[in-house]
């Protein structure tokens, strides 16, 4: 058994929170149970939105695809179960807050019956990785961490860099969250399955699996199975509990203490991060055959009877999942897909589980109150700040509008972990502040090159318009002289032709 | 079901700007009785004021600028201001003076410069230094400690009251009887005098380091101190950096000339240093930002006061080096600028 290991990088700022998690961690990951109708949104990945191979009427099974990546970015769709397409339509979608998106709805039959695969399933050891990663791609597989950037395009991306460790994130940093810690408890073995697979698709030789230290019995399942499988490529490591050391760029740089470049990923400094769910998704993927029609989340808060984990289906309501872990209590005032420091909230539970939707989160309002006054610089935001920006300074150059200083002062940096907010005794919704700036900041940019594109466009109709005058003038002069030199000749013949048309009248 | 929407995070924040500044003031409290005890009642009568005025101005000020005044008033920053206004102006001070200074620290050293958050100086010590300058001789009358075994006249609560409320002593009492020079007053006369420090220091107004009362009035003020740092009330940059700036030049001439240098303890006991490096200095508004700004921010307020200390025709220095600091916050933000974890070190803002 790998000893978990401490050696460790700077990580500046972050905060210790209060986890939450003992609630949701009681008991054992719990099935829910498929429900009467599956709602699969087209886009839960990001990229382009699939699109639908199938029309409403038709039957589908478990396991097929439903929708198809366009584009160069994307992840197919598979059906969570198997019966009738009755509808594709607009429904309300956690991406967008509780409005609607195109979704796929199924009416369930109940049956569960599993789609045939080809039977061509070679042992992938035996694949190339070049084919290995198309196999991926075709389970459907996104970042379960909650970015669901498709992981197989994750990986060729990665495949152009010089990789040297893959890092398996099971740091979890959210209060509240508990799923991938409940999925290293029980399913250890397919998560460093899943690795290995990874592996064996990036060609490198050295992986770590990263775990917050307030998971004991997830680090000992992780190290009994380590132990089993007695591959010394893989070394577990335990980091530092402290939010947000789960950020990819963030754990690079305790793991590997590697800091990774602005506007870059963790692949320039050699390092590629997949969350444990999509380790272990892999896994059923490769070796189970298993597309992406499940996962694990927590249902949790405040305004939750029954805190716990759950494998639903991909396209189960929230109403219906938290319906089967015992409904709401009494107050139940806002609704949070995601922790409490970045989850989005919606406005309706009728929005779909999907493939980001790693917690369901009920709070109540008493939980965050206090009114905005003005920053009084005591700076803690900056103390907290895992990127070492002055929230302070870029909130006041929000304010003014300023963007060049927004851009010098590193706004695009901002990962939007909301520890600034924690801490401001100012309760000045800083993080909200910024991303308001930031898309500012990027309609500015859009704006710009629009109004490049329209004096390019200016620029050449001009061009073109001089460059047609030039050769109208050449056209005249090069008559003209013509005419010239066809001489008086040329003069009788024209007043001939005219005086023969004054006959005819 | 539905729910209504509201921005991340959700979560509580753990402080707000009212209870920092309740517990600033509850961390005044045993010095303030102590400043009671030393020097009479006269504390209680310019805290009053202050806060009167201070708290007046600033609903003045909300009002004339068009904001609802129970904001700025809930957040106890003009309270304060008051106090340590009023731990800064003698003991016997006529109420106008006060009012002046609380109104100018709160009308123009803070709401002129866009209210709380946006001003550059200091308030207290803007308004202590405008009152300084306008009535230096009503702000040099500090009585005598009550020591049992100095000769003083002491003052009734009336007295005290009467002398706030129309800046006169009763017939029968001169200023002579009822006041005296301040420690860092007799060091700084005694040395232009050209005596020694030792022989200064045997009059009987001087205590084991500093003045006598006033040292203990220094020893709860550090004891509040102590006691907002560990509520992370405020953080030990800036109270460190004042320390060293003042006791490093302090040590080494003492070590240099004992003679015409008064011990480092003079300068830590002697005079406003301990208010200043944990009360005043800390002001966040108006302090550098980073931990490394706020170390030189401290050291430079520290260092300064030792040099209007010792080479300036002030006695003590703390509003000056403070309001001088101030000057030099916007420098040294910029020349402490953390490096942005991804970018390379030259701190332009580019990758």
């Amino acid at each position: 058994m790998t000893a978990p290991t401490y050696d460790l990088g700077n990580l500046h700022g972050g905060l210790r929170l209060p986890g939450h998690k003992a609630a949701s961690t009681a008991e054992p990951i719990r099935d829910v149970p498929i429900p009467s109708q599956l709602i699969l949104p087209i886009t839960q990945h990001v990229g382009d939105p699939a699109q639908p191979v199938v029309g409403a009427g038709d039957r589908v099974l478990k396991g097929q695809v439903v929708a198809e990546p366009d584009g160069t970015l994307g992840a197919p769709v598979h059906a969570s179960s198997s019966g009738k397409v009755v509808a594709i339509e607009p429904w309300p979608v956690s991406r967008r807050y509780g409005d609607s998106a195109p979704c796929i709805i199924i009416e369930c039959d109940g049956e569960d019956r599993a789609f045939e695969t080809d039977g061509r399933w070679e042992d992938y050891l035996s694949l190339q990785p070049a084919d290995l990663l198309l196999r991926i791609l075709d389970g459907g597989i996104v970042g379960l961490g909650g970015a669901v950037f498709p992981t197989a395009q994750k990986l060729m991306q990665a495949r152009t860099c010089k990789i040297e460790t893959l890092i398996l994130n099971g740091v979890e940093c959210e209060p509240y969250i508990s799923c991938d810690d409940m999925l290293m408890r029980e399913r250890a073995a397919e998560i460093l399955s899943g690795a290995q697979i990874l592996m064996h698709a990036m060609q490198i030789e050295s992986c770590f699996v990263a775990v917050e230290s307030d998971k004991p019995d997830a680090l000992h399942s992780l190290g009994v199975a380590l132990a089993e499988l007695d591959d010394a490529r893989l070394v577990l490591k335990q980091v530092p509990t402290i939010y947000p050391s789960g950020g990819e760029d963030q754990l690079v740089q305790l793991v590997a203490n590697r800091e990774v470049p602005s506007g870059g990923l963790p692949t320039d400094v050699g390092c590629l991060v997949q969350n444990v769910g999509t380790a272990a998704a892999v896994h059923d993927w490769i070796i189970n055959h298993e597309p992406l029609i499940s996962r694990v989340t927590t249902v949790a808060g405040d305004g939750i009877v029954n805190p716990m984990n759950v494998r639903a289906r991909i396209g189960t309501t929230i109403a219906d999942v938290v319906e089967f872990t015992g409904g709401y209590a009494e107050r139940a005032d806002h609704l949070i897909i995601g922790g409490p420091m970045t989850g989005k909230s919606m406005s309706t539970d009728r929005v779909p589980l999907v493939k980001a939707t790693n917690s369901i989160l009920v709070v109540l309002k008493t939980s965050f109150q206090g009114r905005e006054l003005p920053c009084i610089r005591c700076g803690d935001c900056a103390a907290v700040c895992p990127v070492q920006l002055l929230p302070q300074q870029l909130f006041r150059y929000a304010c003014a509008d300023n963007e060049a200083k927004l851009r010098e002062f590193g706004l695009i940096d901002c990962i939007e972990c909301g520890c600034c907010d924690l801490v401001c005794p100012s309760h000045i919704p800083l993080t909200a502040n910024f991303q308001i700036a930031k898309s500012r900041i990027q309609e500015l940019a859009d704006e710009k090159a629009r109004a490049e594109r329209a004096r390019r466009r200016f620029e050449a109709r001009n061009e073109r318009l001089e460059h047609e005058k030039q050769q109208r003038e050449a056209e005249l002069a090069r008559q003209k002289e013509s005419a010239k030199q066809a001489g008086p000749a040329a003069i009788a013949e024209i007043l001939k032709r005219k005086q023969q048309q004054g006959e005819e009248d | 079901m539905e729910f209504a929407r509201r921005q991340s995070p959700y979560w509580s924040a753990r402080v707000a700007v009212p209870s920092l500044m309740l517990q600033v003031l509850a961390a005044l409290v045993p010095a303030a009785i102590a400043h009671v005890w030393f020097f009479g009642p006269g504390f209680i009568f310019n805290l009053l004021i202050a806060s009167i005025f201070a708290v007046g101005g600033e609903w003045l000020a909300m009002h004339v600028r068009k904001r609802p005044p129970e904001v700025a008033l809930s957040d106890y920053t003009a309270l304060v201001t008051a106090a340590l206004l009023a731990f800064a102006v003698p003991s016997l001070t006529p109420w106008w003076v006060t009012a002046t200074g609380a109104l100018f620290a709160i009308v123009v050293a803070k709401h002129l410069y866009g209210g709380l958050g946006f001003n550059i100086f200091n308030p207290a010590m803007a308004g202590y230094v405008v009152i300084l300058i306008a009535f230096p001789m009503h702000l040099n009358l500090w009585i005598a400690p009550r020591m049992g075994d100095i000769d003083y006249q002491y003052l009734t609560v009336l007295q005290t009251l009467t002398y706030t409320l129309t800046g006169s002593l009763p017939d029968t009492l001169g200023f002579d009887a009822v006041s005296r020079a301040t420690p860092l007053d007799v060091m700084k006369s005694g040395l232009n005098g050209m005596r020694t420090v030792s022989e200064i220091r045997t009059n009987p107004i001087m205590g084991d380091f500093g003045g006598r009362g006033w040292e203990w009035i220094g020893n709860f003020l550090a004891i509040g101190g102590f006691w907002l740092l560990i509520k992370k009330i405020i953080r030990w940059h800036i109270p460190v950096g004042v320390g060293v700036g003042l006791l490093l030049p302090a040590t080494i001439m003492y070590f240099v000339d004992p003679g015409s240098h008064p011990s480092p303890g003079f300068h830590l006991f002697g005079g406003a240093a301990i208010l200043c490096a944990f009360f005043v200095a800390t002001d966040p508004v108006s302090a550098a930002t980073s931990p490394k700004g706020r170390l030189i921010f401290g050291f430079g307020i520290g260092f300064l006061i030792f040099c209007i200390r010792t080479w300036g025709s002030y006695a003590d220095g703390v509003a000056f080096a403070v309001l001088l600091m101030n000057m030099a916050v916007p420098a040294i933000d910029l020349v402490t600028r953390p490096r942005i974890v991804g970018h390379s070190n030259d701190g332009d803002g580019t990758p």
